[in-house]
C-alpha cells in the first residue's frame, strides 16, 4: 500500500516536472538578424539564442559550397550558393532548443552539418535534469519499501 | 514474472528446428551485405545517396539498437551473414551433415585471447574512424569487405566462429547489451544435460555423410559454448544449432524479464570496460557528431592530421582513464587490490543498461533525421541516377523531431532508474553501498542530457 502511494508521489511530481507552467518574465519582442557562415561542415556561429515573439533574420551565407539551413520542428529552410548570401526571417513563437542542419548534401560529413537555435531559456533540459534527479531521488525509498514488501512476503510464505 | 517458453508453440519450435526459414534470411541478408560492399566500392561518393552508407548507418542501425538489441537480444547474431561464406567453407557444406572431419586446421583459439579484449580493441579502432567511417562510401565497404574476409580466415584457421566469438566490433557490444534482453536460450533441466552422453550440442552429433540431415544431428556450437552451462546471454549466438541437436528436446527459448541476466552479474574486467567503452563512445559521439561544435567534427573527420591524433587521444583518455577513474572514485574503499578489481567489475554492471539506454537517446536523433534518405536511396542505390521505384527524387526531410526531445528524456531517465536497480543488485552481491553507483550515473545521465538536448 505504501509503495503504491510512494509510487503515486512520484508519478504525480514528475509530470510537475515535466508539465508545469513556469512564470513567462514579460520580454519586449525584438528584431533580430544573424549572419550565418557555412562551411563544410559547421555553421558560424553555431548557436543562435533569441526570446520567444523576436522577428529572427538569418542571413546565410556560404564560404565554399551549396550549403542550406533547416530549423526542425519550426520546418524552415534556407539555401545559399557558395559566396552569396539568402535570407530567411520568421517569427520565433516556439519557445525551445531547435537544431538546425545543412539541408543540402554538401559532403561526406553533412548530416552532422548541425547547429542550435535557443528560443528563450531551455526549460526541457532543466525539466529532463529535474527528471533525471527526482528518479534518483524517489528511487531509494521506493525500492527500499518494495524490498521490505518482498522480504515479508517471503516471511509469510515460509510460515505457511 | 517468471518465463514463458516460447519453444513450446509448435510453430514457433518448427521455425527454429528447421534450417530452411533461417537459410532463407541468411541468403537474404548476405545478398544485401555483399551489395552494400558493391555500392560503398563502385557507387556514388556522397554517403546520403549511396546504399551502403544508407542502409548500413541508418536502417540497419536503427533496427539494431533501437529494436533487435533491447528486445531480441543477439537475433541480429542469428542472422547476420558475416561468419556464414567462412563456416560453409569450414564445414564444407551448407545444410549437409557434419561428418566431423575438420575441413581446414580446426585450430582451439589461444587461451590467452578468450575474452572480449579484441572485440574491445576493433570496435575502438572503428570508433576512432567513425566520422570517416560512417560517410565515406568506399571506407564502409572496405570495413564491411575486411569483416567478411577476416571471419573466413579465421574459420580456416580456427574452429567455430572465432570471428563472432573474439574479434567482431559489433557482436561485443551486442553481447553486452543482450544481457537486458528478455529472450533467453536456455536448458531445460540441468539433470538431462549431466546425464547426456557426448553433449552433441557442443560437440555435434555425426551421422553418415550420405545420410538426410535429421531433426538431431547437427553441429557443436559454432559459439563454442556449452549450452548447458549458459547463465546468460552473453556469449550465446542464437544461431539454434543446440536446439536442432539436443537429443533430448532440453533447450528452450524463453520469453523473461528484462535485464535478467543483470541480476548475477559478472565480475570479467574486458567485460567492465566493455561497459565503459560503449558508455562514453555514446557521449563521445552524441558531443562531436550530434553537437553544434564544427571544430570538434573538422578534427574527428581530418583522420591522420594532429588534430585528429589529440581527438583520438582525448577519445581514449576519457574511455580509458578518466571515467573508469571517476567510478573507481565513486566506489573505492581499503582493501585488497583483488578485492577491488572484482568491486569494480561488479558495479560496473550498472552501466549497462545506462549505455544501451544511451545509445537509444543518440540514435534517435541521428535516425529520425536521417531516415528519409532511405526511400532515395532504395530507389537508386548506386546514385548512378536510375529510379527503381519512383523515390530517386524523395526530398530530405527530417522526421517526427517533435517528439525527439521527450522521446531522448524518457531513454535516457528511464536508463538511469534502470541503472540505479541493477546497481542495487549489484552492490548487494558486492556487498557495498549503490550510492556512488547510482550518483556516478546520474552524472553520466545529466551530462548526456547537456549534450543532446
Amino acid at each position: 500500500m505504501r509503495s503504491r502511494l510512494l509510487l503515486l508521489l512520484l508519478v504525480v511530481a514528475g509530470l510537475l516536472v515535466a508539465f508545469a507552467p513556469l512564470p513567462v518574465r514579460p520580454i519586449t519582442p525584438q528584431e533580430r538578424t544573424f549572419r550565418v557562415d557555412a562551411r563544410q561542415f559547421a555553421y558560424s556561429p553555431s548557436e543562435l539564442k533569441v526570446n520567444p515573439g523576436d522577428t529572427v533574420t538569418i542571413q546565410l551565407v556560404s564560404t565554399d559550397v551549396v550549403h542550406g539551413l533547416y530549423i526542425d520542428d519550426y520546418g524552415l529552410s534556407v539555401e545559399a550558393d557558395p559566396g552569396q548570401t539568402t535570407t530567411l526571417t520568421f517569427v520565433a513563437d516556439q519557445p525551445g532548443s531547435f537544431r538546425f542542419r545543412c539541408s543540402i548534401t554538401c559532403g561526406a560529413m553533412h548530416p552532422f552539418m548541425i547547429g542550435k537555435l535557443n528560443v528563450g531559456e531551455n526549460h526541457w533540459l532543466y525539466r529532463s535534469a529535474g527528471l533525471a534527479v527526482l528518479s534518483v531521488i524517489g528511487f531509494f525509498p521506493f525500492s527500499s519499501l518494495v524490498r521490505t514488501k518482498s522480504k515479508e512476503e517471503r516471511a509469510m510464505a515460509g510460515n505457511h | 514474472m517468471g518465463r514463458v517458453e516460447l519453444t513450446r508453440f509448435p510453430i514457433i519450435k518448427s521455425a527454429v528446428k528447421n534450417r530452411w526459414p533461417q537459410l532463407a534470411v541468411f541468403i537474404v541478408t548476405l545478398v544485401g551485405y555483399l551489395f552494400a560492399i558493391l555500392a560503398g566500392l563502385v557507387g556514388t561518393p556522397v554517403g546520403s545517396r549511396n546504399f551502403s552508407i544508407v542502409f548500413v548507418w541508418i536502417a540497419w542501425w536503427a533496427i539494431l539498437i533501437l529494436v533487435a538489441v533491447p528486445f531480441f537480444g543477439r537475433g541480429w547474431c542469428a542472422v547476420c551473414p558475416i561468419p556464414l561464406p567462412g563456416e560453409w567453407l569450414q564445414r564444407g557444406a551448407i545444410l549437409a551433415p557434419p561428418d566431423k572431419k575438420p575441413k581446414w586446421l580446426n585450430l582451439r583459439w589461444p587461451r590467452a585471447l578468450r575474452n572480449i579484449w579484441l572485440q574491445n580493441i576493433s570496435f575502438l579502432l572503428l570508433a576512432l574512424f567513425s566520422s570517416v567511417l560512417l560517410t565515406t562510401p568506399n571506407i564502409t565497404g572496405i570495413v564491411l569487405a575486411a569483416m567478411l574476409f577476416a571471419a573466413i580466415g579465421l574459420s580456416a584457421v580456427f574452429e567455430r566462429r572465432a570471428f563472432c566469438r573474439y574479434l567482431c566490433p559489433v557482436g561485443g557490444f551486442i553481447g553486452l547489451y543482450s544481457q537486458t534482453a528478455p529472450i533467453e536460450l536456455r536448458i531445460k533441466d540441468k539433470k538431462v544435460c549431466v546425464k547426456c552422453e557426448g553433449k552433441p550440442c557442443y560437440n555435434g552429433s555425426s551421422t553418415s555423410p550420405t545420410a538426410p540431415l535429421s531433426a538431431n544431428t547437427g553441429y557443436g556450437c559454432p559459439w563454442d559454448v556449452f549450452p548447458g552451462g549458459l547463465t546468460k546471454n552473453t556469449y550465446c549466438g542464437l544461431c539454434m544449432e543446440c536446439i536442432r541437436t539436443c537429443p533430448y528436446d532440453n533447450i528452450a527459448i524463453n520469453l523473461r524479464p528484462f535485464s535478467a541476466d543483470l541480476a548475477k552479474p559478472s565480475a570479467r574486467m574486458d567485460e567492465a570496460f566493455k561497459a565503459f567503452i560503449m558508455l562514453g563512445s555514446a557521449m563521445i559521439y552524441a558531443g562531436v557528431l550530434l553537437g553544434p561544435w564544427g571544430v570538434l567534427k573538422d578534427v574527428a573527420y581530418n583522420v591522420g592530421t594532429g588534430a585528429w591524433l589529440i581527438y583520438a587521444m582525448v577519445f581514449l583518455a576519457i574511455i580509458f582513464i578518466i571515467m573508469p577513474s571517476l567510478f573507481a572514485l565513486c566506489i573505492s574503499r581499503f582493501g585488497n587490490l583483488n578485492a577491488f578489481k572484482k568491486r569494480f567489475a561488479t558495479l560496473s554492471t550498472a552501466l549497462i543498461p545506462l549505455g544501451l539506454m544511451f545509445w537509444v537517446a543518440f540514435s534517435l536523433s541521428f535516425v529520425l533525421a536521417n531516415a528519409s534518405y532511405i526511400l532515395a536511396s532504395l530507389s537508386d542505390p548506386l546514385g548512378l541516377g536510375w529510379n527503381l521505384l519512383g523515390t530517386a527524387k524523395a526530398a530530405w526531410q527530417p522526421m517526427l523531431t517533435s517528439i525527439l526531445a521527450p522521446g531522448q528524456t524518457l531513454a535516457l531517465v528511464g536508463g538511469l532508474v534502470w541503472s540505479a536497480r541493477t546497481a542495487q543488485k549489484a552492490s548487494t552481491e558486492a556487498q557495498v553501498s549503490s550510492v556512488p553507483v547510482i550518483a556516478y550515473s546520474l552524472l553520466a545521465t545529466l551530462v548526456m542530457l547537456w549534450l543532446l538536448l
